[in-house]
């Protein structure tokens, strides 16, 4: 049975040292009050995996030196310009990039929950992509004549860290349209969810809540956290906040800025 | 500088959001990917004028993404010829409409490195016609060579490629690409600008007809589209977009004093 636990720490217990860690896109449940918890606890050797793209949570564990490599289709603040901290960590080769494109992130995570080796994808020939990753293959379509096609072995994540509207009490964890957490807590060993709220009554008991429910099943641990994803945005819930990611961006730009910025919002605890 | 311009008058972003959506012509789904305001514009401004039968995903939208499973499905769309149009840029486009979105100078070692080449490397090969744009026209930019290949023009015969380039277009001017040639064509420039212009601030050689037509500038019912009836429903995805071209504010930006603002977790 999936553990409720009574602190985020505990929560994020599962999320060793060198972990393979699987992370949403932007917008689709960024589990940000646990990213910062990661970041006190001084999380290291992290192998991040974006599904498919990360901004602010990368760049804030890059910054904070949690990350060994990252494998990402992009990592941006988006409107708010480039990742300063991914940016730095690259040119100063602290980290390894692994560079992907996004339908490659998803087509090799849904290997993964199948539990196939490689899975085969469309595009991607001629592009140096394919150059940098030798963990690619080209292969001619066995079922035809001079057809090329790419395989991409699958990837199997130690843990998939998320924020979710809401979980019941058996770690069942309503996520609605934003699919791609399913996929993530299929393709990994361990599925970590922060969550607004606790749902009084059994998810699964609701055809209509159930479509969109991922089965306690995949689920190891889940904390309640309100506003989990801030400054990030959980769609339906609320916005981003996007005076906060200015800050972010502007601060970012420098080391110096950076830690100033763990310290003013990571490090010390301070009333709102 | 920010808000609409006096009457009469346009900015180049709505200039290019106009001929991008001339560009979408027929179509039945068009989608945008991230960072892609003026293509998101433009996707918009097609679907107000074909009075909302085209359907239009803008990837990172609450109001203009329909999709039910997931981000992947996207890219199965994509991947089954249910997308017609989409849009990429780069942070170098060259020649051949090979474009990099990974970085300059050696992979390892960059001098400069750029977020990624997201789904390019993938919908570049597979959506029938995708729109290029680039909003710096500079030597810089447009280049001879690509530095790093994030997704090629053009492929070999045996490759499986029913999509490509179709189109680049920039804040001076519209190239149009012929992938037999592996070449763009200058198709009109754009008003206030020279061909002299193009050709000084353009990296790649390119072809010319004797006759180089003037891109037309929006219309008064294309203007009135594009600020009344896009730009409000690009706020949500776009805020300093909407800010700077049209001057709306976004809800997020009127409410970046609540108290929550300074919390953490």
């Amino acid at each position: 049975m999936p553990i409720i636990a009574g602190s985020l720490e505990e929560a994020l217990a599962p999320i060793a040292d060198g972990s393979m860690l699987l992370i949403p896109r932007g917008n689709a449940g960024v589990a940000m009050a646990a990213t910062r918890a990661l970041v006190r606890r001084g999380a290291k050797r992290l192998h991040l995996v974006a599904v498919p793209t990360s901004g602010l949570q990368a760049d804030l564990l890059i910054g904070a030196g949690c990350v060994e490599s990252i494998e990402a289709a992009g990592v941006s603040l988006g409107e708010f310009g480039s990742a300063p901290r991914f940016l730095a960590a690259v040119r100063a080769a602290t980290i390894v990039v692994k560079d992907s494109t996004c339908p490659a992130l998803h087509a090799a995570l849904q290997a993964s929950e199948k539990g196939v080796p490689f899975i085969p994808l469309r595009g991607l020939l001629g592009s140096d992509l394919v150059k940098h990753r030798p963990d690619w293959r080209v292969i001619d379509n066995p079922f035809a004549n001079h057809d090329p096609i790419v395989l991409l072995p699958a990837i199997k994540p130690d843990v998939a860290l998320f924020h979710a509207p809401m979980a019941d009490a058996d770690g069942n964890v309503w996520i609605g349209t934003t699919r791609e957490l399913m996929t993530m807590a299929h393709a990994a060993r361990a599925t970590v969810v922060t969550v607004e709220a606790l749902y009084e009554k059994n998810l699964l008991e609701d055809p209509a809540l159930a479509a969109g429910t991922l089965p306690g099943l995949y689920v190891e641990r889940v904390a309640v956290v309100a506003r989990g994803a801030w400054p990030l945005a959980l769609p339906g819930r609320y916005e981003r906040d996007d005076a906060h990611l200015a800050e972010y961006a502007r601060l970012a730009a420098s080391a110096d800025g950076f830690a100033s910025y763990l310290d003013r919002y990571v490090h010390e605890r301070r009333a709102a | 500088m920010s808000g609409a311009p006096p009457d009469g008058e346009f900015r180049t972003e709505e200039l290019m959001a106009d001929v991008m959506s001339r560009l979408i012509g027929d179509a039945r789904h068009v989608a945008v990917g991230a960072q892609s305001p003026i293509p998101a514009a433009a996707a918009l401004l097609t679907r107000a004028r074909g009075g909302g039968r085209a359907y239009v995903s803008i990837l990172e939208s609450r109001n203009h993404d329909f999709f039910t499973e997931g981000g992947r499905e996207l890219f199965d769309c994509a991947g089954q010829g249910r997308i017609d149009v989409f849009f990429l840029s780069g942070g170098q486009i060259d020649g051949e409409a090979n474009i990099n979105l990974v970085s300059i100078g050696d992979y390892r070692t960059p001098k400069v490195r750029f977020p990624g080449s997201f789904g390019s490397g993938y919908l570049y090969f597979v959506v029938p016609r995708v729109i290029l744009f680039r909003l710096e026209h500079s030597r810089r930019t447009l280049v001879q060579k690509v530095d790093f290949i994030s997704a090629p023009g053009t492929s070999p015969a045996d490759v499986y490629r029913p999509g490509g380039p179709v189109a680049l277009v920039t804040p001076l001017c519209v190239f149009a690409f012929d992938r037999e040639k592996k070449r763009f064509q200058l198709e009109s420039v754009h008003p206030g600008h020279s061909i002299e212009d193009v050709i000084a601030n353009t990296g790649f050689d390119f072809d010319r007809p004797p006759q180089v037509a003037r891109t037309a500038p929006p219309s008064p019912e294309t203007l009135r589209l594009l600020r009344q009836v896009v730009a409000p429903e690009l706020v949500d995805t776009y805020p300093q977009f909407a800010r700077s071209v049209f001057g709306i504010e976004s809800r997020a930006a009127r409410d970046s004093l609540s108290p929550l603002g300074r919390g953490m977790g």
